[in-house]
């Protein structure tokens, strides 16, 4: 299992094109997913265009769980872009991996910590921008103080605790399906016996990934409209 | 990876910040990750999310707008079948009415019928009853004419014959006899 990364140096900024070439390809995947399903619109939905307007009742359903749907609108092409980039990021890596010379190419995007940190940061970046742009300075530095002055040290810890944990939620759920997917394809690729041993295994843990893998990209999209109604709106 | 970074960042803050990050982050797959981020949504935004939305919208305001129409044709049919229903009951009524009215109307003419007809038959009575009261008379009056010729006829033939004062005498009693019970 021990890999390398790629590197590449370019203008002074470190590279990992692994990583590059991955978000590429999701990026793309999402695309071209979300662009055939919109392509032959209709009043009466048919096919992928279902699919893809279920997509957005849920992601709709997500936000108006959290804040009313006048401030909530806002944020829903985030959200469908957000949900749909992370579930395929996480479906990546699950058929397969591939490593060239010692190195990792082909990989889910959200199993390298720094993706999966900077989707998170972007995020709670996000939160703080809409809360100071919709309470303005004041109602949003305000929202440190409630609800007891007291607290305020807390809600700052609490600001850094939700990035961290939003970040590391994902990278950690994806890269240890991904440990335990390459594990059980060492030993189905060491020997006759060891491919039986772990074809049942293999194929449990890789529908137990999908499952997480959408999990995940729902509690990502459910827990990015948490912070987000923490910040816009004034009556949590 | 990202967390000793952090923990060796505050060790030494100041000497070569961005290149000591550089060294130990992928800075560029932060920027990459943003800029593909940023990118990939608004495109969606552009190509599939505006038009899908656009047309779930235009589907709500459709449905929104049958629901009205659909509401409006039912309360236009009920006020239809209310008026039918009017007019059925005011039609009911009317034959009603119309039935009544004829009824009368028969009683009526039945009852004019029998009046005159009983009118009729008495004045037939009357006029038979007159009738045969002149006709009595008239024969009366035939007879009582004949008898006068019988007795002028008979009056003659005495006259013409023998007869003893007392045969002319007792044939003009019997005669007279005769007339009055005529009469």
């Amino acid at each position: 299992m021990e890999h390398k990364n790629p590197n590449l140096d370019l203008f002074g900024i470190s590279f990992n094109p692994a990583n590059i070439l991955m978000l590429f390809v999701t990026c793309l995947i999402v695309f071209i997913i979300a662009v055939l399903a919109t392509r032959k619109m209709q009043m009466k939905p048919t096919g992928m265009q279902n699919f893809m307007e279920w997509i957005m009742d849920f992601v709709k359903g997500i936000i108006k769980n959290n804040m009313d749907w006048k401030t909530g609108g806002r944020f829903h092409v985030l959200g469908i872009t957000l949900i749909m980039f992370v579930f395929v990021a996480n479906m990546l890596g699950l058929p397969f991996s591939i490593q060239w010379d010692g190195y990792l190419w082909w990989k889910s995007p959200t199993a390298d910590p720094v993706i999966a940190m900077t989707l998170a940061a972007t995020v709670i970046i996000l939160t703080h921008f809409y809360g100071v742009k919709m309470l303005g300075a004041k109602g949003y530095f305000k929202t440190y103080l409630q609800p007891m002055p007291f607290l305020a040290p807390l809600k700052i810890i609490e600001e850094f605790a939700n990035t961290l944990t939003l970040g590391l939620r994902l990278y950690g759920n994806i890269f240890a399906g991904e440990i335990l997917i390459g594990l059980l394809a060492t030993l189905a690729a060491g020997s006759f016996g060891g491919f039986v041993g772990a074809i049942v295994p293999a194929l449990a843990w890789q529908g137990f990934s999908i499952f997480i893998g959408a999990i995940q990209a729902f509690i990502f999209v459910m827990l990015t409209m948490v912070y987000m109604s923490h910040k816009v709106s004034t009556d949590h | 990876m990202f967390l000793d970074t952090f923990v060796l960042l505050s060790s030494n803050a100041d000497s070569g910040f961005l290149s000591s990050l550089n060294q130990r982050l992928n800075l560029g797959d932060i920027i990459a990750t943003v800029v593909f981020f940023t990118i990939l949504m608004l495109l969606l935004k552009k190509f599939a999310w505006g038009p899908l939305m656009g047309i779930m919208d235009q589907r709500a305001e459709m449905i929104a707008n049958e629901i009205e129409a659909a509401e409006q044709s039912r309360l236009d049919s009920q006020k239809l079948l209310e008026e039918q229903r009017a007019l059925l009951k005011e039609a009911h009524t009317n034959a009603q009415s119309i039935v009544e009215n004829a009824k009368k109307q028969g009683e009526a003419q039945r009852e004019e019928l029998l009046h005159t007809t009983r009118a009729e038959v008495g004045r037939l009575k009357e006029s038979a009853a007159l009738e045969i009261a002149t006709e009595r008379e008239k024969a009366i009056a035939a007879v009582r004419e004949e008898f006068v010729s019988l007795s002028i006829m008979a009056a003659s033939k005495v006259l013409g014959k023998e007869v003893s004062e007392e045969d002319n005498r007792a044939l003009i009693e019997e005669t007279i006899v005769k007339a009055g019970e005529g009469r």
